[in-house]
């Protein structure tokens, strides 16, 4: 445990001077990881402690990016007060989705079928409704002062993507050591032992999701106000569910730090593949490089490692 | 504490439970018996909520619960095991009984508490920091005893919890539900160990083919014909008398 605390330590004060002594590029490189693993902890609430696995995860994602985005251009919302309300619409979404899936008893792949449908209508929606400017997308007008949640300077957004990742990182911490996330570990483990056990495994079910909703909109809002333009594919696309699936599978679903490996190890992967295939002539024409790359190590981790990343780090000693 | 009358459960056309009758008073051990597939489990799993039954009444402390889900049941005291266990296989025995525990414990230190005490009771004690998925046999017996009695339950519905252990483990178990009556709680027990039956059970049902065929003190009910039959097979008692 102190052991942990140490390396916790260490790597904060490293997350904290990194803008101050690496270039603007890595800047940038190390707000996307605390941005990934910040909404890859969405999905590993209600995909990793809770089991719900979802396809569609960006219904939360671009509900969170449209409401506060809507609030400011057509209702002169200020941005920071948007945020909390796109957190709310998240998380009412995520209730809904709950509610009519677990509702008509579906479970599984049928379940994330129905979070995948979601997505996808909510892509169409937002691609043809008036209000959110359809296949347009919406602008944010520039005006960056950080009253109005934009920086001038990308390290503001670095230190408030690693705010955001702690939070989430504490978020986990407490489902680790509370009723709320034994009770959810619990309907993913074994729903019939649960319900036997006193768990209402449906209202669990639905307070996972909302509570997903709502981090996943927050992360919504933070990327609107970082480019300042979404559009559906960028907030609705089936990309960022699989982001969000990525970096929790792959670093360790239903554990503390997983959606944080698994964010280190893609954009890792990700940056890497990139300078390879711009450097090496003969990766040139293998262009979604990293795609591939992915694949690979989804298959790996999914053969080799299916609890992720994080079984790397764990004792050993604890199975033993 | 329960009184159960006149239930009836079928599956398509097989009428697994067929107008059952039993009730059991605060204190008491009662063991419910029958040969496999007598619809011991379904009466069960109708008394927990887990089946709607099709017909009767099922009252626990004066209160009608048909209807109720299972997690209702739960928390009005009455809890039941699985006779397939349903271990949480990738957390420790520690967390599995903490899940119960969490019933009416809020804070996770005395949730902890109460789990490592109850492991102690069941004489889990050295096994809370191994995974569920770990455990033998005998273990996930225990786990599922464990479990049920750490949501702090008045009734306990015991299913086959000594099914696959050997004679020592049964004598301790045997040991662990005496205890466990003992500190108030009331226990209905499903169970093919006679021996374990005998010693422990004040009063017994016995079920067959859906049908309650016998109930009463055990020496009533081995010198019932009926119930010789359901085990042996027609025409066995006479053979026995002979
Ligand atoms: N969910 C179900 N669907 C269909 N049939 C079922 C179902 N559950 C039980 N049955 C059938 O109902 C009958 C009673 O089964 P049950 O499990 O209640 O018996 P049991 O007395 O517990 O037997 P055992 O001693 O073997 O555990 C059996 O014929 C069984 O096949
Ligand atoms: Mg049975």
């Amino acid at each position: 445990m102190t052991r942990l605390a140490f390396l916790l330590a260490l790597a904060f004060a490293a997350a904290i001077t990194l803008p101050l002594v690496a270039p603007g590029y890595l800047v940038d490189v190390g707000m996307l990881v605390f941005f990934l693993a910040f909404i890859g902890q969405s999905w590993n609430i209600s995909g990793g402690f809770a089991g719900q696995t979802s396809f569609g995860h960006a219904v939360f994602f671009g509900t969170g990016a449209y409401t506060s985005t809507i609030l400011q251009i057509t209702f002169g919302w200020n941005a920071w007060l948007a945020w909390p309300a796109a957190m709310l619409a998240g998380a009412i979404v995520g209730w809904i989705i709950a509610v009519l899936s677990f509702r008509a008893g579906l479970r599984g792949s049928y379940f994330a079928l129905i979070t995948l449908a979601f997505a996808e209508a909510f892509r169409i929606l937002a691609n043809s409704l008036s209000f959110t400017h359809a296949g347009l997308g919406m602008l944010i007008k520039a005006d960056p002062r950080p009253a109005n949640f934009q920086f001038k300077d990308p390290i503001w957004f670095y230190y408030l993507a690693l705010a955001l990742c702690i939070v989430s990182l504490l978020i986990a911490w407490q489902l680790t050591r509370g009723r709320l996330g034994s009770r959810l570990v619990a309907v993913r483990e074994n729903e019939d032992a649960a319900r036997a056990l006193g768990i209402d495994v449906f209202a669990e079910k639905v307070k996972a999701l909302s509570l997903a909703g709502a981090i996943a909109a927050a992360g919504g809002t933070f990327y609107a106000q970082k480019y300042l333009y979404i559009d559906p594919n960028i907030a609705f696309g089936v990309d960022k569910s699989i982001e969000m699936l990525l970096v929790t599978m792959v670093g360790g679903a239903g554990t503390i730090f997983g959606p944080l490996l698994g964010a280190l190890a893609l954009t890792g992967i990700n940056e890497v593949t990139r300078t390879l295939a711009s450097v090496v002539p003969a990766f040139k024409n293998v262009q979604p490089l990293s795609l591939i790359v992915y694949g690979v190590m989804l298959m790996l981790i999914v053969g080799r490692l299916p609890d992720g990343l994080a079984r790397l780090f764990r004792r050993v000693d604890r199975h033993a | 504490m329960l009184e159960v009358s006149g239930i009836s459960k079928s599956f398509g056309g097989l009428k697994a439970v067929d107008g059952v009758s039993l009730d059991v008073q605060a204190g008491e051990i009662v063991a419910l018996i029958g040969p496999n597939g007598a619809g011991k489990t379904t009466l069960f799993a109708a008394l927990a909520g887990f089946h709607r039954p099709d017909a009767g009444r099922i009252v626990f402390d004066g209160r009608d619960i048909i209807g109720l889900p299972p997690h209702r049941i739960c928390a009005a005291g009455m809890v039941r095991t699985f006779q397939i266990t349903q271990p949480f296989a990738k957390i420790t025995v520690r967390e599995n009984i903490m899940v119960g525990a969490y019933l009416r414990i809020d804070d996770r230190s005395k949730a902890r508490d109460r789990a490592e005490a109850v492991a102690a009771q069941v004489g889990m004690a050295a096994q809370l920091d191994r995974f569920g998925a770990d455990l033998t046999v005998a273990g996930r017996k225990r786990l599922e005893l464990a479990r049920a009695l750490a949501t702090g339950p008045r009734l306990l519905l015991l299913d086959e919890v000594m099914a696959g252990l050997n004679p020592t483990e049964i004598t301790e178990i045997v040991e662990v539900i005496r205890a466990i009556r003992a500190s108030g709680v009331t226990i209905l027990l499903i169970e093919h160990v006679m021996q374990a039956v005998t010693s422990l059970a004040d009063r017994a049902y016995v079920l067959n083919q859906g049908r309650m065929i016998a109930e009463g003190t055990l020496a009533e009910i081995a010198g019932n014909p009926a119930v010789v039959e359901a085990y042996l097979g027609h025409g066995a008692a006479e053979v026995l008398r002979a």
